[in-house]
C-alpha cells in the first residue's frame, strides 16, 4: 500500500497548468432559496435555503436521511424542487437539464466508465461537448497530471485501486472546467489510510484551485471539518446549523450540532447569569461555572453547557476556570490518548487526554477543570439530540 | 454449500448425473444415433451412414437453414431493438405504469405460440394490412414470441447498472442520445448480446406459430423437420435436427466470444 500510495504521490502543478486545467477564474456560487424536495409526498429536503460563495468549500453533513445528498442531487438536476430555486452564479437552473449546468460531480463508488481507459474518462466530458481535439489532447494529461495519475493514463478502471479511481474520477469532473464541483460522500468508499491521503490531496488541490467553489456531501466531521470552509449541519431534512467551521465546532447552536460535529459534554445548568461581555455565569447544582454565552441567551434561563472532552485537565486552568468533582466510571486507553469516563452528579462526562503514567482506578474521586472560554452555553431546547 | 458430507455430496451428484442423463442426454443421445442410423430395429441402431447428413445440407433441407438462420437472425435483431427501447422507456415511467407495460409485454410468451400464430394469420389475411403467404408474417411471428424473452434480459441488465454512471455522464454535460451511445449501451452489452442468443435460439427452434403462418416459399428448419417426421422420414429429421442444433450452437458459442470492455470489470 506504501508503494502504492508513492507511486501516485501528486505532482504538483504549475500556474500555467492549473490555469489550462483548472476552473473558469470567473467562479460562481451556489445559491439554494427555499428548496423543497419531496418523494412520493415525503419531504426529503425542506426549505433549504444556503449560501456557498465562490471558491469556497461548503461541507454538508448529517446523518443518513438527513437530505444533504438530496440537496446536492437538487443542485446537479437529478432531483426536481417541489418548490424554491437553486441558482450557479447568477444562473437560476433550476429547470435546467443535468447536462446543461456545467458542474462536476463526484460520486462515492467513483463511478469511472469500466469500458473506457483513465485518460478516455477524463476526456468524456470534452468530448460530450464537443471539444475541439487539440484541447482534448492538452487537457486530459493535464488534468491527469494535477491529481497524479498521468502515468495511468492507458489503465482501465479495474486495474486501478480505490484511491486511483477516486483520483481519476476528481480529474474527470475537473476537466471540463466546472462551475461548481459537487462531491458526494467522496472518500467514504476509501480504506482509513487512503482516505487521510486523498483529504491532503484534496486539500491541496482547492489550494492549487481556488477559484474552485465545491459541495461536500458527507457524514463524516473529519473531513467537513478539514477541508471546508464553512459547515452546514442538516437533519431531518432541514438546515440545523450553518457557519464556518471553527465557530460551528466551538459555540454550536444547538444540541444536535453539538453531538454531531465533534463529541461534546452537554451538562444542563440554569440560573444565566450575565458578567462580562460575551461571558456568563451558571449554576451547576451547587456549583457555579462561568462559560462563554456566545448565542447570549436571557438572564435567568436554563440551558445547556458544552465543554468538549479535550478542553477537560486534570489540573487547574491558567486562566478563568471551573472546577468539577467527579467519580472516576472508566479509563480507556486508545495508543496516543486516554479517555476518561466520569460521573458528575449523576451525569456522565468524557475526558480526552495524552496517555498518562498513572491513570485514575475506576471508583476514584477526581476533580476536573476547563477553562471558561473554553465552555460556551447553547440553548436546552432547540433540536434535542 | 448445501451438502458437507463427502458421502453426501458423491450422492448426490450421482443423482445429478442420472437425472441429467436420462432427461436431458438420452433424448439427445436418440437424436444423434438416429441421424446416423440406416437401420433401427433393435435397442441400438444399425448400419451406419452419413447419407441423411448429405441431404440435410442440399436442397430444400439446405435451403430449409438458410430461412432458418435468416429469419432468426432479423426476428432477433428487430427484437433487440424494440426490447431495449421498451426497457430504456419503460425505466422511466411511474412504477404503476412501469409494472403493468411490463406485463403487458411479457404475454406472447404466455400464449401458446400456434394461438400467435393463428391470430396474426386472422388478423393480416385482410387489406388494408395483407401479410397472409408473405416472409413477413413468419419474421413478425418469430419476433413476437421472442420479444419478450429480448425485453425480460436488457431489464434485468439494466436493472443491475448503477445509476451514477448515467448521472456522472450528464453531469459532465453528456446529452441523453450521447449518453445513451457512449455509456449506457456499451454497460449493457453483455447483456444485448445474452438477449440476442436467447433470442436467436428461441427462433431457430419457433415451430407452432410458424407452421400456421409459413408461405410455401420460406420453409424454416423445424417445419421442414415436422415434415420430415409426418412423411416418415425419421432418421433424415434427426440428421436436420442436429444441423439446426450444431448451427445454433455455433452462433451462440460466436456471440458468447464477442469481446465487451463493459463485460470484464
Amino acid at each position: 500500500m506504501r508503494a502504492e500510495l508513492a507511486d501516485v504521490a501528486p505532482a504538483m502543478a504549475t500556474p500555467a497548468q492549473r490555469e489550462r486545467a483548472g476552473v473558469d477564474a470567473a467562479s460562481s456560487g451556489i445559491r439554494f432559496d427555499d428548496v423543497t424536495v419531496a418523494y412520493n409526498d415525503v419531504v426529503v429536503l425542506d426549505s433549504l435555503s444556503l449560501t456557498v460563495k465562490p471558491g469556497e468549500i461548503v461541507a454538508l453533513i448529517g446523518p443518513s436521511g438527513s437530505g444533504k445528498t438530496t440537496a446536492l442531487r437538487a443542485v446537479a438536476g437529478f432531483v426536481r424542487p417541489l418548490r424554491g430555486t437553486i441558482s450557479i452564479g447568477t444562473r437560476d437552473v433550476t429547470n435546467v437539464a443535468p447536462h446543461a449546468r456545467n458542474i462536476g460531480m463526484v460520486v462515492q463508488n467513483y463511478a469511472l466508465f469500466p469500458h473506457m481507459r483513465a485518460e478516455e474518462n477524463v476526456a468524456f466530458g470534452l468530448r460530450a461537448r464537443g471539444a475541439p481535439a487539440d484541447v482534448i489532447r492538452e487537457r486530459v494529461p493535464e488534468c491527469l497530471r494535477m491529481v497524479g495519475m498521468a502515468s495511468y493514463a492507458k489503465r482501465f478502471p479495474r486495474e486501478l485501486s480505490g484511491g486511483q479511481q477516486q483520483r481519476v474520477a476528481i480529474a474527470r469532473a475537473l476537466a471540463i472546467r466546472p462551475q461548481v464541483l459537487l462531491l458526494d460522500e467522496p472518500l467514504s468508499a476509501l480504506d482509513a489510510q487512503i482516505r487521510r491521503s486523498m483529504l491532503d490531496e484534496l486539500a491541496r488541490l482547492h489550494r492549487d484551485l481556488p477559484s474552485l467553489t465545491v459541495l461536500y456531501v458527507t457524514h463524516d466531521q473529519t473531513e467537513a471539518l478539514t477541508l471546508a470552509d464553512h459547515i452546514g449541519i442538516m437533519r431531518d431534512g432541514k438546515l440545523v446549523a450553518f457557519g464556518d467551521a471553527q465557530s460551528l465546532y466551538r459555540y454550536p447552536p444547538n444540541r444536535f450540532s453539538a453531538e454531531f460535529l465533534g463529541r461534546a459534554n452537554l451538562l444542563p445548568v440554569r440560573e444565566v447569569a450575565t458578567t462580562t461581555a460575551g461571558m456568563a455565569r451558571v449554576r451547576f447544582g451547587a456549583d457555579a461555572l462561568i462559560a462563554r454565552n456566545h448565542h447570549g441567551l436571557p438572564d435567568g434561563g436554563e440551558c445547556l453547557l458544552c465543554v468538549r472532552p479535550h478542553d477537560l485537565r486534570l489540573s487547574p486552568c491558567d486562566s478563568i476556570g471551573n472546577v468539577l468533582g467527579g467519580v472516576v466510571k472508566s479509563v480507556q486507553w486508545q495508543g496516543d490518548m486516554q479517555n476518561v469516563e466520569l460521573d458528575v452528579a449523576g451525569h456522565a462526562l468524557r475526558l480526552t487526554c495524552a496517555p498518562m503514567h498513572a491513570p485514575p482506578a475506576p471508583g476514584a474521586p477526581l476533580a476536573i477543570h476547563f477553562s471558561a472560554s473554553e465552555a460556551t452555553l447553547i440553548p436546552e431546547h432547540t433540536l434535542r439530540g | 454449500m448445501l451438502v458437507w458430507s463427502r458421502s453426501g455430496r458423491a450422492t448426490t451428484a450421482t443423482i445429478a448425473l442420472v437425472l441429467f442423463g436420462v432427461l436431458y442426454g438420452l433424448p439427445i443421445a436418440v437424436i444423434a444415433l438416429a441421424s446416423f442410423a440406416g437401420q433401427w430395429n433393435s435397442v441400438l441402431p444399425s448400419k451406419p451412414t452419413l447419407e441423411h447428413y448429405v441431404n440435410a445440407l442440399h436442397g430444400d433441407s439446405l435451403e430449409n437453414l438458410h430461412v432458418s438462420v435468416v429469419t432468426g437472425f432479423v426476428a432477433s435483431l428487430v427484437a433487440l431493438v424494440s426490447g431495449t427501447w421498451a426497457a430504456l422507456a419503460l425505466r422511466v415511467q411511474p412504477r404503476t405504469a412501469r409494472r403493468v407495460l411490463d406485463a403487458v409485454f411479457f404475454i406472447p410468451s404466455a400464449v401458446p405460440s400456434v394461438s400467435v400464430g393463428l391470430g396474426l394469420l386472422v388478423a393480416f389475411s385482410q387489406p388494408p394490412v395483407l401479410l397472409n403467404g408473405t416472409t413477413m408474417i413468419v419474421v413478425i411471428a418469430h419476433f413476437v414470441l421472442i420479444s419478450a424473452f429480448t425485453y425480460g434480459n436488457v431489464s434485468a441488465g439494466l436493472a443491475r447498472l448503477p445509476v451514477d454512471f448515467e448521472q456522472v455522464a450528464e453531469s459532465l454535460g453528456a446529452r441523453p442520445f450521447y449518453r445513451l451511445r457512449r455509456v449506457t449501451l456499451p454497460l449493457l452489452t453483455p447483456y444485448l448480446i445474452a438477449a440476442f442468443s436467447l433470442s436467436f435460439a428461441l427462433s431457430m427452434g419457433e415451430l407452432g406459430a410458424t407452421v400456421m403462418v409459413y408461405p410455401p416459399g420460406w420453409v424454416t428448419m423445424p417445419v421442414g423437420i415436422f415434415a420430415l417426421s409426418d412423411r416418415g422420414a425419421i432418421f433424415d429429421a434427426a440428421a436436420l435436427t442436429m444441423v439446426l442444433a450444431i448451427t445454433t450452437a455455433i452462433v451462440l458459442i460466436g456471440l458468447a466470444r464477442v469481446p465487451t470492455r463493459a463485460s470484464v470489470r
